[in-house]
């Protein structure tokens, strides 16, 4: 179903500026990781503030 | 009385490397955060590449081209390297900008640019094996800049045979040596403190 809607049988899409070009798919990969970078710095860790408070770790 | 060496052994590696050093069962408070899950989300995905990899390597190529395990084996292999490599640079990222080299930590740093420089090579001998025409492709273009450096003489990238014993017998064993000594290192030396904590860091003494 997935692969219905993003058909995937064909050279990927390129986007170009000046001498620098990437892939659709290569640049999608890079803003997730980046995406995933961030959320790893946001998103609070679980247990963390009772850690705190019993204050031994 | 002189003792035996592997009495020297014993003795120096149990005061290099004490078990709950190597083993800790507590963390300081500033890796609680998810930031440092990054690390052993590589390692896990590594661990899934040489599984994935055994099996590949006992089937052989045609197993993976004409099978539906054999195709869904060759894909767990693939999305793992994505997961590998997409890891290992959020890894990178994270260590990078809280400066991780910072006491004494310049070993841990560059074993850990070795196994990002190592793993680059094995997903490339990778793709130069996997029989399809997408490895043809990169064979040929590799050949041509590897001859256009002079290291063409001694790897030659069109060598299938010379690719697959690279990929299957060497490289993993080399990169995973390389992991072993970087997870020992950051037991050793111990998980590093955030910049705001590093008092002399702050005070430009480094």
């Amino acid at each position: 179903m997935f692969l219905a809607v993003l058909n995937l049988n064909h050279p990927a899409h390129f986007l170009n500026w000046g001498p620098l070009s990437i892939s659709i798919p290569n640049l999608v990969i890079i803003l997730v990781m980046v995406f995933l970078f961030i959320l790893a710095l946001m998103i609070p860790f679980p247990n963390h503030s009772q850690e705190n408070k019993e204050g031994e770790k | 009385m002189s003792i035996s060496w592997t009495a020297k052994v014993r003795k120096s590696t149990l005061e290099k490397l004490p078990p709950d050093q190597l083993l800790p069962d507590t963390q300081p408070k500033y890796v609680a955060s998810w930031i440092y899950t990054f690390g052993v989300l590589t390692i896990a995905a590594f661990v899934m590449l040489v599984a994935s990899g055994l099996i590949l390597t006992i089937k052989g190529p045609n197993w993976w081209h004409v099978s539906h395990l054999g195709h869904f084996i060759n894909s767990i292999h693939l999305w793992n390297v994505e997961l590998f490599f997409a890891f290992m640079v959020i890894h990178l990222w994270g260590k990078f900008w809280m400066a991780a080299w910072r006491g004494k930590r310049f070993a841990t740093w560059a074993t850990g640019i070795f196994a990002f420089i190592g793993s680059i090579v094995t997903a490339f001998t990778g793709y130069l094996i996997q029989t399809n025409f997408d490895s043809q492709w990169i064979a040929t273009q590799a050949k041509d800049s590897f001859n256009s450096t002079g290291i063409g003489a001694i790897i030659n990238p069109l060598n299938t045979g010379q690719a697959i014993l690279l990929h299957v017998a060497m490289l993993p064993l080399i990169l995973g040596l390389i992991v072993v000594v970087h997870i020992i290192l950051v037991r050793r030396k111990g998980v590093v403190t955030p910049i705001s904590n590093d008092h002399q860091y702050m005070e430009g003494k480094f």
